[in-house]
């Protein structure tokens, strides 16, 4: 092992000491290893330890990561080389150089024409495919298949379900199945699928943790959908990335993966303290405000996520007198 | 006093005193700044008598070349407030970390990335663009002027006043808070019920009448007035990437002025097309305007495109090899450029095959763009190259732009763009094609042309120090984005709590204050240049040793541009000509039937202005007057019957002796 590898690995050790030991693994280490090496020759001379998005801790986001590092080599296969030539010809033919030949009426040549059709054209295709295949599998409305990339969901298995909503300028998250609401704190055990349903209570937003998964649009009135798993305990940050207004650059929340036990406990503590989140307590908490510190709700009413969603949470959260003149709406 | 305070609300609408942003002191400087400047600017005309010569010669000229040297100039003068926007962003990032706030709150920020885009699109980048088009086109295919010669300046001074309009939002009121697409709902006016966003709307709405005429107008001089001889096939490369660009232009504009008209009903007369309520949905919106906007990419990189084929070829003394895969690629572009609008959303949840789609056709556009680079390659391939300025930004165009390109393609990989989607990776990507691309083409074509409009070459010293500040300015203001895009860091913030980011965004900022030089020095460029313009003269109009027809005519061109119409033979007609030892005729002339200027342009999109700024607030008496005004001048106009002059063939004769005496001095 190299020292400037030595380096990245420790630098990479020292990031997640302080995210749990259990990773701490020999094979999970070889593979950590692995995957900072090739992030890294793809990286250059960048520290290794802060492109969560080339090596993350979920698994999908790693296999996101993965098919940008495929794709850009894929693509350096012409990239460099018509740098290079750029460079050559730019040398061996300026003015100066006595012993460059001159053709000023050479202007075509069938084999090189198509040359320079199908090499672009074959990569494409490679490319193409990796797309087609990759888009489908990595499809965030469809359910995981493997936790891992050597783990398949075993049977049976439960799906922790969250429902994500965007309010200016927090995130709210309603687990229906505990009954347990959190603003600007999301937590998951890990190696466990997670379902994640999106929407947004005012202006389009998007739901973005670069360690667990790509993102998606969290629209009001409508819903989106995500389906992740996070393989390493921790804590990540999570974000809008798409702008909402003037509240959105504080509009981020912490992530915690945990062992299935801590989360338990999580849940429990959850459960024990804080208020409950009926209707009027949503319109409350709905009212724009910016870092907000993390809230949680031991109870939740049991179809307002279902009335965010439809946009028929009595009175709406934010609104002029004009749309206010409206009154009620008729769907409510 | 009911009655009085309701005409007040008539006549001033929401136009009230606490518009103007006394308690701003950023704005504050920057207003006295502009107010000084201009009223310097002012005097200066009036202390040398010039307002006659403006009226005659420039606002009201209804010559395609000094209508393009002012779409040039409009651009240039964009140029410096968009990229005041852009220092002020890159500095409010590199310092707002932690306990530091910035110096710019988000309702100020929010504005400045938002001009920023707008600006830099619509009234940097097109004014460019269309600027280049308008003085090149009808001189490379050898044409007196173009189809509507009126509808020209027209065109010219709508796209001036949405400038004027996003400039006066900087003094009175704001301009929007949204993102420069400004998409729905937080556009509409539950969320934005200010003024900036209808600034936005009713700017780019009035450029977008220029734009869309001065399309039509383009593509009927490139369809009707080429010279004899020039089939489509032996037209310039330019004017074959303007021809698909005004023809993009043509199909794609309506979309844009649909789309912020539905806005504009939500936002007036509250309809429900694009709101939360009532069967509105945003995800229209959305889908509309990069159905304009992904063509608008093309639109601004195709004549880039164009301007770096016909340097290619002029700077290696070669003809452009494969001209018609060249075409073929153009034409597959301007096609494909209309199937692949949904990339820019592939996270608004649709399926995976419908994501598919677009990503690979995506993909399918960097083919025929590869093939151009290949070309431009295999031209420089066994010929002769000068390095003079255009030659220097197109090599540099070919290495940059292609790092950009190869993000774009990996930007449109669905998977991978679910990562890297709003990050500043995506920032880090447009900038490297827009800049490296778009810019770099603008500013090449610049150097390239400018003797042609003026009849002196630029400087190159303060040229060079132009390109390589500009060049290495940029690598150190976009590499750190696409690392810091890697690490996940989304776009428009305004405020970081990471610490370790900071020295990512220190570099970026030095990055733009290398382009800040860039600037500077082209502008020291120009003076020099004017200053230094009797050792720069170039009196064969052809100082490039140029290979079409433009290069044929005299510099600065007469009014007609030819004395006589060529008959064209070859694709490089004019190296064509001068193998075959072309002389200019030295009689014979005959009177020219020349279009006559008019003001009628300039006071209808005036009259247009007053009509934006009104219903941008609410002035609904003045809006109606200016209206009605608008349309009593455009009747007037109508019975306008001295629009056409002939220019005898005396004075034809006169012009043309004398550059032969020019010429003759100088052999």
């Amino acid at each position: 092992m190299t020292w400037a590898n030595e380096m990245r690995l420790r630098c990479a050790a020292q990031t997640r000491g302080s995210r749990g030991l259990d990773w701490l693994t020999s094979v999970n280490r070889m593979r950590r290893w692995r995957a900072t090496l090739s992030a890294s020759l793809s990286a250059g001379l960048l520290s290794g330890c802060d492109l969560v998005v080339l090596h993350p801790f979920g698994a999908v986001a790693a296999q996101q990561g993965r098919l940008i590092v495929v794709s850009t080599v894929l693509m350096l296969l012409i990239v460099l080389p018509v740098l290079g030539l750029t460079f050559l010809f730019a040398w061996r033919y300026r003015a100066s150089n006595p012993d460059a030949t001159y053709k000023p009426d050479w202007d075509h040549s069938t084999a090189l024409e198509l040359v320079i059709w199908t090499a672009p054209l074959l990569i494409i295709i490679a490319l193409g495919a990796v797309t087609w295949i990759n888009t489908h599998t990595l499809d965030p409305y469809r359910a995981l298949r493997k936790i891992d990339a050597t783990h398949a969901v075993a049977a049976g298995t439960k799906p922790l379900v969250v429902e994500v909503v965007a309010l200016d300028w927090k995130w709210l998250f309603i687990y229906p199945d505990q009954g347990i609401a959190s603003v600007n704190e999301l937590a998951a055990p890990v190696d466990v699928p997670i379902d994640f349903k999106i929407t947004s209570s005012s202006v389009m937003n998007s739901f973005f943790i670069p360690a667990l998964a790509g993102q998606i649009y969290a629209m009001p009135g409508m819903q989106t959908e995500l389906h992740a798993v996070i393989n390493h305990p921790g804590a990540y940050e999570g974000f809008s990335a798409n702008y909402s207004g003037a509240g959105f650059s504080g509009m981020h929340f912490k992530f915690h993966g945990m062992s299935g036990d801590d989360f338990k406990r999580w849940v429990a503590a959850v459960q024990n303290g804080g208020g409950a989140l009926d209707n009027d307590a949503y319109l409350e908490l709905a009212r724009p405000s910016e870092r907000d510190p993390v809230r949680r709700f031991s109870s939740v009413s049991a179809d307002l996520y279902a009335a965010i969603l439809n946009q028929c949470v009595p009175a709406a959260p934010v609104t002029t007198a004009k749309v206010a003149a409206n009154g009620p709406r008729p769907s409510c | 006093m009911l009655d009085q305070t309701r005409l007040s609300a008539l006549l001033l609408g929401r136009l009230g005193w606490d518009a103007i942003p006394l308690h701003e002191p950023i704005l504050l400087g920057t207003f006295i700044g502009v107010a000084c400047g201009g009223l310097c600017i002012l005097a200066a005309i009036t202390y040398f008598h010039a307002w006659g010569t403006l009226w005659r010669d420039w606002i009201t000229s209804i010559d395609h070349k000094r209508i393009g040297i002012m779409y040039v100039v409009l651009g240039l003068v964009m140029l410096l407030r968009g990229f005041s926007d852009a220092i002020m962003m890159r500095a409010q990032q590199a310092m707002a970390f932690g306990d530091s706030r910035g110096f710019l709150p988000p309702h100020h920020y929010d504005q400045v990335f938002t001009a920023h885009g707008v600006i830099m699109i619509f009234f940097v980048a097109m004014p460019l663009v269309t600027g280049l088009m308008n003085f090149v086109v009808p001189l490379q295919i050898g044409a007196r002027d173009v189809a509507f010669p009126f509808l020209n300046n027209f065109s010219f001074w709508m796209t001036a006043v949405g400038a004027i309009l996003v400039m006066m939002s900087l003094f009175v009121g704001e301009f929007a808070r949204t993102g420069w697409l400004a998409y729905p709902p937080l556009s509409g006016i539950a969320f934005s019920p200010d003024v900036g966003v209808d600034y936005y709307i009713w700017s780019l709405q009035i450029a977008g009448v220029g734009t869309l005429l001065s399309g039509i107008n383009l593509i009927a001089t490139i369809v009707k007035m080429r010279a004899p001889g020039m089939t489509l096939m032996k037209m310039p490369i330019f004017t074959w990437t303007a021809l698909c660009t005004n023809v993009l232009i043509v199909a794609a504009f309506p979309v844009l002025t649909a789309v912020l008209a539905l806005l504009s009903l939500d936002r007036y007369a509250g309809t429900n097309f694009f709101t939360n309520e009532l069967g509105g949905n945003a995800m229209m919106y959305v889908n509309l305007i990069w159905i304009w906007g992904h063509p608008e990419v093309y639109i601004l990189i195709l004549p880039a495109f164009g301007v770096f084929s016909e340097i290619v070829s002029t700077f290696c003394g070669k003809r452009l090899f494969g001209y018609a895969s060249m075409v073929y690629a153009t034409v597959v572009i301007t096609i494909l450029s209309y199937l692949v609008w949904l990339h820019h959303f592939f996270t608004m949840g649709s399926g995976a095959s419908v994501n598919s789609f677009f990503g690979i056709t995506t993909m399918i556009i960097s083919i025929p763009t590869g093939a151009k680079i290949f070309n431009w390659l295999f031209t420089m391939y066994h010929g002769r190259i000068r390095f003079e300025l255009p030659m220097m930004w197109t090599v540099g165009f070919m290495f940059t732009f292609t790092i950009g390109g190869m993000t774009g393609v990996l930007l449109a990989v669905p998977p991978a763009d679910f990562a890297l989607h709003n990050s500043l990776f995506l920032v880090a990507h447009f900038h490297n094609v827009i800049i490296g691309g778009v810019l770099f083409g603008m500013l090449a074509g610049i150097n390239y042309w400018f003797p042609k409009a003026f009849g002196f070459k630029l400087d190159a010293f303060w040229g060079k120090c132009s390109f390589w500040f500009w060049l290495i300015g940029f690598w150190f203001a976009f590499a750190p984005l696409y690392v810091l895009g890697l690490m996940g860091i989304t776009r428009r913030l305004s405020h970081f709590d990471d610490p370790s980011l900071q020295i990512w965004f220190v570099i970026a900022a030095f990055g733009a204050a290398l382009i800040f030089l860039g600037i500077a020095c082209f502008i020291i460029q120009l003076v020099v240049s004017i200053r230094r313009r009797d050792q720069l003269r170039d009196t064969t109009g052809d100082p490039w040793d140029g290979r079409t027809l433009e290069w044929s005519t005299s510099s600065p061109p007469p009014v007609y541009n030819f004395a006589f119409t060529p008959i064209v033979h070859d694709n490089d007609t004019w190296a064509d000509m001068k193998k075959n030892h072309y002389a200019p005729p030295e009689q014979g002339f005959i009177a020219i039937h020349m279009p006559a200027n008019t003001g009628a342009g300039f006071v209808i999109a005036m009259l247009g202005a007053a009509f934006g700024f009104a219903m941008i607030w609410h002035m609904w008496l003045p809006a109606v007057a200016a209206f009605v005004a608008l349309l009593v001048a455009v009747i007037v106009h109508t019975f306008n019957y001295e629009r056409d002059y002939h220019l005898s063939a005396d004075e034809v004769t006169r012009i043309e002796h004398l550059r032969t005496a020019r010429l003759t001095a100088n052999v």
